[in-house]
């Protein structure tokens, strides 16, 4: 499918009992393809911004459009199985094997099964495990960076026109989150799908992001590009966190995205 | 055991009518307990009140309970299998609230994430996930619904209890023996093989 657009229009969420909105008056044009990442701490709404895109957090405000439709003129179920879903709890079907898990959305959408299957292996090898070893394999007997390999291929197994992410790697380890990162950034050019990201690790925004959204208290702080942020931060509390006009902040954040993600294509 | 080996015919044909009048209320009983499992482990506001009443219910003695049953819709086969689907109602919800509340949330929200309807997740993620644990309900109901089933000899003249009762009327200990050990030796087997089933869906 070809990628998508994502717009916020004015979007916002009042979770009920809660003192002030989740997120307010969001407005935010992510265009087909681009790898957008939502940076900012815990409570910061960058969650909830990201799940009233497949609709799990309805708006109370706003509209949310992919590609010019408002998500809620579409079924709720189609719209989730046209967009990708990952999260830092993983949630593999551990009644499932691997391939099944994979296997979930392609069936869901009435693939037949040898298409499915093909596809799965196909998805393996794309995230770097190797099927006739992995195929069959229970979830359960799995390291969290293979768990979460799996997660990705799960949700990008029917082709998606967009790509949602919440914090998909904040519980492995450094080094495989290094791994898992310059992957993603291999397969989200691959299949040009739009992406929203999110997360609270700067260096991790620095590496991924085409442009970031900083989020605080339920609004957007800035949007730009990771250069952009650096050098002109917008708000105190955008500065502070990119420590932008601090030197080794700025080369070590660009070295590690360049490093990252090699040289352009 | 005398009564046991002279007469298995007997003995089998009444041990077939128990299992028939568990296994029936058993499969009724799990008609509504299994909604209101759902229910309670859906809604943690609702789930004290229900769980609370199912269990008040189960505290009554099963006898006391059959008696309001009987005053109610008379003899036979219909009191005994009224009190066996209430009284279970308490074991089988419960264990669908604890397995269904129990699933791993994150297995719940990829299943919604991934575009599984409402129904898809509840049978093919939350069920299945839950399975053993509503299995170990449904074990330690079908247990004491074949005891508590004895009085359907009492009641109805269905099922081990038959032997029980007569032969307290008739004075022959080994009659009451024979449907003891027969209704016995089924809650052991029906608990050895929920066993067995339990362990097969263990994940």
């Amino acid at each position: 499918m070809t990628p998508a657009s994502i717009s916020f229009e004015g979007a916002s969420v009042r979770y009920s009992g809660a003192s002030r909105n989740a997120i307010e008056n969001i407005t935010l044009e992510c265009e087909g393809g681009e790898l957008v990442v939502l940076l900012g701490p815990s409570g910061c709404g960058k969650s909830t911004l990201l799940r009233t895109v497949n609709r799990l957090v309805p708006l109370d405000a706003g509209r949310v459009l992919l590609d010019g439709t408002d998500v809620t003129q579409l079924d709720a179920v189609e719209l989730r199985r046209q967009i990708g879903y990952v999260i830092q709890a993983i949630g593999l079907f551990t009644h499932m094997t691997v391939a099944q898990n994979i296997a979930v959305v392609p069936r869901l959408l009435g693939w037949d099964g040898a298409t499915s299957a093909a596809r799965v292996d196909e998805l393996l090898q794309l995230v770097g495990l190797d099927p006739t070893a992995y195929r069959d394999r229970s979830p359960n007997r799995l390291s969290g960076g293979e768990a979460q390999r799996i997660g990705v291929a799960r949700a990008i197994a029917a082709k998606p026109r967009a790509l949602l992410m919440d914090e998909p790697f904040g519980a492995v380890d450094s080094l495989v989150r290094t791994s898992l990162q310059r992957e993603l950034i291999r397969i989200v050019r691959e299949l040009r799908t739009t992406t929203l990201f999110v997360t609270h690790d700067v260096e991790e925004a620095f590496r991924l992001a085409d442009r970031i959204v900083v989020m605080r208290l339920g609004r957007i702080e800035q949007t730009g590009t990771p250069e952009e942020l650096l050098a002109k931060p917008a708000t105190t509390y955008v500065r502070e966190l990119v420590h932008a006009a601090d030197e080794v902040y700025e080369r070590y954040y660009l070295a590690s995205r360049e490093r990252l993600r090699g040289s352009p294509p | 055991m005398t009564y046991l080996l002279a007469h298995p015919a007997r003995v089998a044909a009444l041990a077939a009518t128990h299992v028939e009048l568990v296994v029936i209320a058993l499969v009724v009983a799990a008609l509504f307990a299994f909604p209101l499992g759902v229910l309670a482990a859906r809604r943690p506001r609702v789930s004290p009140w229900l769980l609370g009443t199912l269990g008040a219910i189960y505290t009554v003695p099963s006898l006391a309970l059959l008696a309001v049953v009987v005053q109610w819709v008379g003899l036979g086969f219909l009191p005994i299998f009224i009190a066996l689907v209430v009284y279970a109602q308490f074991m089988l919800a419960r264990g669908v609230a604890a397995g269904i509340g129990g699933v791993d949330a994150a297995q719940v929200d990829a299943a919604r994430g991934l575009g599984m309807s409402s129904s898809q997740v509840l049978w093919g993620v939350e069920v299945r996930q839950a399975l053993p644990v509503m299995l170990g309900g449904v074990r330690i109901a079908t247990v004491a619904s074949i005891a508590i089933a004895t009085l359907g000899g009492y009641v109805g003249g269905v099922g081990l209890g038959v032997l029980i009762f007569n032969g307290l009327t008739l004075h022959q200990p080994a009659m009451i023996v024979a449907g003891s050990i027969a209704a016995s030796l089924l809650a052991i087997a029906a608990d050895g093989a929920l066993r067995l089933v339990e362990r097969a869906a263990t994940i």
